[in-house]
């Protein structure tokens, strides 16, 4: 039992580093796309304080749109404008119907309105769109499908060109983002937001615009996702099982740290990767996904309540 | 007019404190009482026992044990059918095992194996609090879920990796499985339920109540007043876990007959959870409105279409529900945030002004 924990993976590793690497790839593209989600978070988090449990939904609401609206005979590419479009009213809408009504209510009265928010939009989507699982129009959105095989060491290394996309792209959206939120007025808005809203109302930033647009930000970022994972798993509301990953990368990194999505949402995917190839899958009888992320987590916030990233929490009476 | 609460004097401090400090409420819970015991019973057919009385009857007892942890100590938790599971699985374990066991105290005695998970699990809320407790308690949710898959034992090997419950008898009596009539399996579950609710209601008034709350509106004040907060905290999700262990082995017991793991994952949490806030956090009371609104209202929404005469497939009206009850939800949210309860209140107190403004 102990040489299984602490020796065989470790010989497994060396003796099939092909392997390994295959298992280190397939966790840095789940990590990137994580990371994606866990910065819809903690954007919408930091400008709000709301912890918004709809953002799964919302990413597999843009994806069925998207596919949805291709199915009506519309080309890719303006689907994909149309569905940035339903992204911004549906962020308009939820800012307007829900959110500015619950200002100021206890932070568990809004996490329950986007729990609210995103039963409604399950409904919503599959009454417009249908509930049966669709394929992602890969193809026709000109993401490349081939894969590079790769020989190292005389081993096998698959690398599926979308997910070479998914990585770059995950990546230059993560540093738009970045570039956004550091070089911009409106960027610079919303951290100051997020430093302190006092201070941020009374030099004149507008709270109603910054939350529509933290929303956008949080629809463009499930569009990107949605596609991505759509095109590995087909479109389904089971894709929403994802979004439950970025809670622990948030947990991970801290609820309010961008940095800390990025690295939490890498770290997370590679580990559980990881973890399950070589000690959940042969000690536990596989499936260890679903749980590890939140237990590594849960382990990482004993030491450090605040996540890795996030704010020292200062607690006075 | 109706709760006129005038000439009702206390004379003693005991009387302040009595449970019902003004007539009517007793009149009133003595009603709804004898509606239960009796008056349902007895008018009841199979169809509102198995859809509305018995699962709103095991819904709320879920929902009071989220809202003691949740409502009364602080602590957010979003692990709850999880716990549900672990008191289904002990008791089927416990009646496998030991089939001459009366089921009524195996279904009690389930709930102390879900309380001792849930200290477990409550553990690390020592040191982590708010959102990054809840999401520490989806840990729990999730790890558990997976466990009832994996672990063979736990469902005596079948190959379906379900449970199945089986015919249990009190007497000669069948109180579950197959056999069991709908009338005998509602009283058990009423039994159960008032008796907890009951406990619950002394407890939450009592000593170990006001420290639930203290801890709950100001964890670190509370310490400075001397209150032992890992005493506080991990008895509320003992006793939150215990009653909803045993909720969750009345659940498959006494309702579905039978669980899948996947029976006990997310979704079944957030409706317990609905029903706590819908209901009102911080009440016992707003358990059961909420948990008639949650499990009442996809019932009634099933019924209309048809009686209105409008054709819908039933998948249709399924996602129908979906959005309805998620409005809902939002509405309720932000027409009263603090629940159903706090209705319940302001209406108390126009109707013992009534007719007069002031």
């Amino acid at each position: 039992m102990l040489r299984d924990i602490f020796i065989n993976p470790f010989v497994d590793m060396y003796e099939a580093p092909d392997l390994f690497l295959q298992t280190l790839w397939e966790g840095l593209v789940s990590g990137v796309l994580y990371a994606l989600i866990a910065l819809g978070f903690v954007l919408i988090f930091r400008s709000s304080r709301i912890f918004n449990f709809a953002q799964g939904i919302m990413v597999v609401f843009a994806a069925l749109t998207l596919v949805g609206l291709y199915a009506y005979g519309i080309p890719a590419w303006i689907a994909v404008l149309l569905t940035l479009g339903v992204m911004f009213v549906l962020a308009v809408s939820i800012e307007r119907v829900v959110l500015r009504p619950l200002v100021g209510q206890p932070d568990i009265i809004l996490f329950m309105a986007t729990i609210g928010v995103s039963l409604f939009l399950i409904g919503l989507g599959e009454i417009i769109f249908g509930g049966e699982n669709k394929q992602m129009i890969t193809s026709e959105l000109g993401i490349p499908t081939g894969e590079t095989l790769l020989e190292p060491w005389g081993g096998l290394l698959i690398l599926p060109h979308l997910d070479i996309t998914v990585v770059v792209v995950g990546g230059v959206l993560v540093a738009a983002l970045l570039a956004f939120l550091n070089y911009t007025k409106m960027g610079r808005a919303i951290r100051a937001l997020g430093d302190d809203h006092q201070a941020a109302l009374s030099v004149g930033i507008s709270l109603q615009t910054i939350w529509v647009l933290v929303w956008f930000i949080a629809g463009i970022i499930a569009l990107v996702t949605g596609i991505a994972w759509g095109a590995r798993a087909g479109v389904s509301f089971a894709l929403e099982v994802i979004a439950y990953k970025a809670l622990p990368v948030l947990m991970l990194g801290g609820l309010e740290s961008i940095t800390g999505a990025i690295v939490g949402g890498l770290m997370i995917g590679i580990l559980e990767k990881l973890f399950d190839g070589y000690w959940g899958y042969p000690i536990l009888g596989g499936n260890t996904e679903t749980w590890f992320a939140f237990v590594l987590a849960l382990i990482v916030l004993l030491f450090r309540p605040q996540g890795l990233f996030g704010e020292r929490i200062i607690e006075r009476v | 007019m109706l709760y006129r609460t005038a000439g009702q004097f206390k004379t003693s401090y005991e009387a302040d404190q009595a449970l019902f400090p003004v007539k009517q409420d007793a009149f009133l819970l003595g009603f709804i009482l004898v509606l239960a015991w009796v008056i349902f019973p007895l008018t009841a057919s199979e169809f509102t026992f198995q859809t509305l009385l018995i699962p709103i009857l095991i819904y709320s007892l879920a929902a009071l044990g989220l809202n003691i942890l949740t409502g009364y100590a602080g602590q957010l938790s979003l692990g709850t059918a999880a716990f549900m599971g672990v008191g289904a699985y002990a008791c089927y374990k416990m009646i496998t095992i030991m089939p001459w066991m009366n089921p009524i105290i195996a279904i009690l005695l389930s709930g102390v194996f879900s309380a001792g998970v849930g200290v477990a699990f409550g553990i690390p809320s020592l040191r982590i609090k708010g959102f990054y407790l809840a999401i520490a308690t989806l840990a729990a949710q999730f790890f558990l879920v997976w466990l009832f898959e994996k672990w063979a034992w736990l469902y005596n090997y079948n190959a379906s990796g379900a449970i199945q419950v089986p015919n249990l008898d009190i007497f000669g009596l069948y109180v579950s499985g197959p056999q069991a009539d709908s009338i005998v399996q509602y009283y058990l579950v009423l039994f159960i339920v008032c008796l907890l609710t009951w406990v619950c209601i002394n407890l939450t008034r009592g000593n170990l109540g006001r420290t639930w709350k203290a801890t709950r509106d100001m964890d670190i004040a509370a310490e400075l007043i001397g209150i032992n907060l890992m005493k506080s905290k991990l008895t509320a999700f003992a006793i939150s876990s215990y009653i909803v262990g045993v909720a969750g082995a009345l659940f498959v017991f006494m309702w579905r007959g039978a669980a899948e793991p996947n029976l006990f994952d997310i979704p079944l949490s957030f409706r317990i959870l609905f029903i706590a806030i819908i209901g009102g956090l911080g009440s016992i009371l707003g358990n059961y409105l909420g948990a008639i609104l949650i499990v009442g209202l996809p019932v009634v929404l099933n019924l209309v279409p048809e009686a209105l005469g409008i054709p819908l497939s039933s998948s249709m009206v399924e996602h129908l529900n979906f959005m309805i009850v998620g409005g809902l939800i939002v509405f309720f949210l932000i027409v009263e945030p603090h629940g159903l309860a706090q209705l319940w209140r302001l209406l108390r107190e126009k109707l013992i002004l009534w007719p007069f403004p002031y």
